[in-house]
């Protein structure tokens, strides 16, 4: 009896502090006051100001279209690599994957700084396709790293057996090994998307002018106070986040019901 | 797999028509301005933008030393920037900054004559003041009885753990230089020892070495005093009539940010226009409503409430600026600095 309790109290203290300032991020996006020392009653404000502001706006527009075209091309890049090194012999593919881990483990700001360097290098001016080509290039590694093990777990003779039923490899490729692992393929898509979602480090070291995405736009904020538009955007990006989840979980139930 | 393939491929198309259409709007001239994050109103670009046809791309930065970064490593093309005094003087020094043909900016006759020409740059040929300020000591007049004229009570045993000092190493190290009777630019290393011992003296009365949480700290009244940007102060004692500025006796820091052309500009007339623009009356009296700091501009600081001219914290008299200096560039002296405000924070 008593353990059950503990059991519940300490569900209830994990959720606490993973979700309490998540919490007190919301409610004070509804506050008048700029400041978080005063409560000064109820508003929606911040919300009108925050679609009222073009720098917050335009950060927001490249920060998703940089993580959505990120995320898939790296997924496509990354699918077709782990496809590749599945298949290779033991040596050389020790040696690929531990070139794979290497930009997981190297500092970011290390990245940044080697990929601005090559930019200017390349005289390519740094702006939106740099940006894109940084987030590309720290997002195939997680894609290789989550779609591998489904590819371990897959049986080789069904690739094998598709074959002998006729069907050109291509074909095979398509209608045997992607839908295996397809699920290896939305986490490292899912992960490439967030990561590039709230990158900073590289982001700031590889971008032009006139693009920026919301984390440095959030940061450079700093010396005058993070404006309350950014906790009423933050609301928004979180309860989108979590509706998602949950019209997933829903249809993932029902999908599940309707089998058994 | 067909749905999922769909949806990416319609994503994609969207996400590729998005960036056709960001690259149509080329043809028209561009400007691009690096500030400070939320230091304009931002009404004004557009307003710059309807008068004279010119498309404005507005970034911001946190710290000086990011856009100095961005600027010094090329591949980026802003044509104006607003760093502050002793960066200026580094920008200069390295090069990365036009020369501004005072010709195009008019406007530049606004300027009060106690903000040209200064040690940054001496002779007034690359930079345009935008705003200014002080630091001081904000206190809560229902906590603190004594008066606050010196540095002094910053130290006083009566206070402690209700003082929150600024976790910056040049303003603390800065602030007890003054203290101490000595320069804030000092390049004597003695001086800086004797600062450190202050400093460490002082640190078991400091509540909280703070960043921005300074304002919610003061306001919501959690500490009696802290060091403080004027800028700050006002709005500190709007949301909370306790709270009183003063900048000591012994003088304190002045601090600007002013417009730069930096180098990697390619189109300097524009830029001029924009800093003239800028420098008008009442766009800088927007500014200035907006962000709350202390103008530069003798027009649009006439245009303010009679409330905030005749206030002391935002525009100080000269005889309480008579003993504050601006920061000048240590450039590798910095060394010594970084390595005594370590020493201060490691205890």
């Amino acid at each position: 009896m008593v353990m059950k309790h503990i059991k519940k109290l300490y569900a209830f203290l994990i959720f606490f502090f993973l979700y309490a300032p998540i919490m007190v991020l919301i409610i004070f996006s509804f506050n008048e006051s700029k400041s978080r020392g005063s409560w000064d009653g109820l508003t929606l404000k911040w919300y009108i100001e925050l679609f009222k502001d073009r720098q917050i706006m335009s950060a927001m527009y490249y920060t998703l279209s940089v993580a959505i075209l990120s995320s898939l091309i790296a997924t496509a890049i990354g699918t077709a690599a782990a496809i590749g090194i599945d298949n290779m012999k033991r040596f050389k593919k020790s040696m690929i994957m531990n070139l794979t881990y290497l930009p997981v483990l190297n500092p970011d700001i290390v990245t940044g700084i080697a990929l601005m360097l090559l930019f200017i290098f390349m005289r390519i001016r740094l702006g939106f396709l740099t940006l894109l080509l940084a987030h590309i290039t720290f997002n195939i590694p997680y894609v290789i790293i989550s779609v591998l093990p489904k590819l371990k777990q897959l049986n080789k003779h069904i690739y094998e057996a598709a074959l002998d039923l006729g069907a050109s490899p291509s074909y095979a490729l398509r209608k045997v090994i992607i839908p295996e692992i397809m699920p290896g393929i939305i986490t490292g898509f899912l992960l490439a998307f967030t990561l590039s979602l709230d990158d900073f480090v590289i982001s700031f070291f590889t971008t032009g002018s006139g693009v920026s995405n919301l984390s440095i736009t959030i940061y450079s904020m700093a010396r005058r106070g993070i404006n309350p538009k950014i906790n009423a955007l933050s609301t928004i990006m979180f309860i989108t986040v979590l509706l998602l989840l949950i019209i997933i979980n829903n249809r993932m139930s029902k999908n599940n019901t309707i089998k058994e | 797999m067909t749905k999922v393939f769909k949806t990416t491929l319609a994503l994609l198309l969207v996400a590729s028509i998005i960036l056709a259409m960001t690259g149509c709007s080329e043809g028209k001239p561009t400007l691009k301005v690096y500030n400070w994050g939320d230091y304009i109103d931002e009404s004004v670009l557009v307003e710059f933008e309807e008068e004279y046809g010119i498309r404005v791309i507005y970034d911001t930065y946190a710290t000086n030393e990011d856009m100095y970064i961005k600027i010094k490593a090329g591949g980026s093309d802003y044509d104006v920037a607003f760093p502050s005094d002793y960066m200026i003087e580094r920008m200069i020094k390295e090069d990365l900054l036009h020369e501004i043909d005072f010709n195009n900016i008019p406007n530049f006759k606004y300027i009060s004559e106690e903000f040209k020409n200064l040690d940054y740059d001496s002779s007034n040929n690359y930079s345009v003041p935008y705003m200014w300020g002080t630091v001081g000591i904000i206190y809560n007049t229902t906590m603190v009885d004594d008066t606050v004229d010196s540095w002094d009570i910053l130290w006083n045993e009566k206070y402690a753990n209700q003082i929150l000092m600024l976790d910056s190493q040049r303003d603390s190290i800065g602030i007890t230089l003054k203290k101490l009777g000595y320069s804030l630019n000092t390049r004597d290393v003695n001086e800086l020892e004797a600062v450190k011992d202050e400093l460490i003296k002082q640190k078991p009365l400091v509540l909280a070495y703070v960043g921005d949480d300074v304002k919610d700290k003061m306001i919501s009244e959690e500490a009696a005093m802290a060091v403080v940007w004027s800028g700050d102060a006002v709005y500190m004692k709007w949301q909370n009539p306790n709270l009183e500025y003063a900048i000591p006796k012994e003088g304190s820091n002045l601090w600007f940010d002013a417009m730069v052309i930096p180098k990697t500009s390619k189109n300097k007339e524009n830029a001029e226009l924009f800093i003239n623009f800028m420098t008008s009356t009442d766009i800088a009296f927007k500014n200035t409503d907006y962000i709350g700091y202390s103008t530069p501009h003798v027009e649009a600081r006439k245009l303010l409430d009679d409330e905030l001219i005749n206030d002391k914290t935002a525009y100080p008299s000269s005889e309480d600026l008579a003993n504050c200096e601006v920061f000048k560039d240590l450039s590798d002296f910095l060394t010594e600095y970084d390595r005594v405000w370590t020493e201060v924070k490691a205890r």
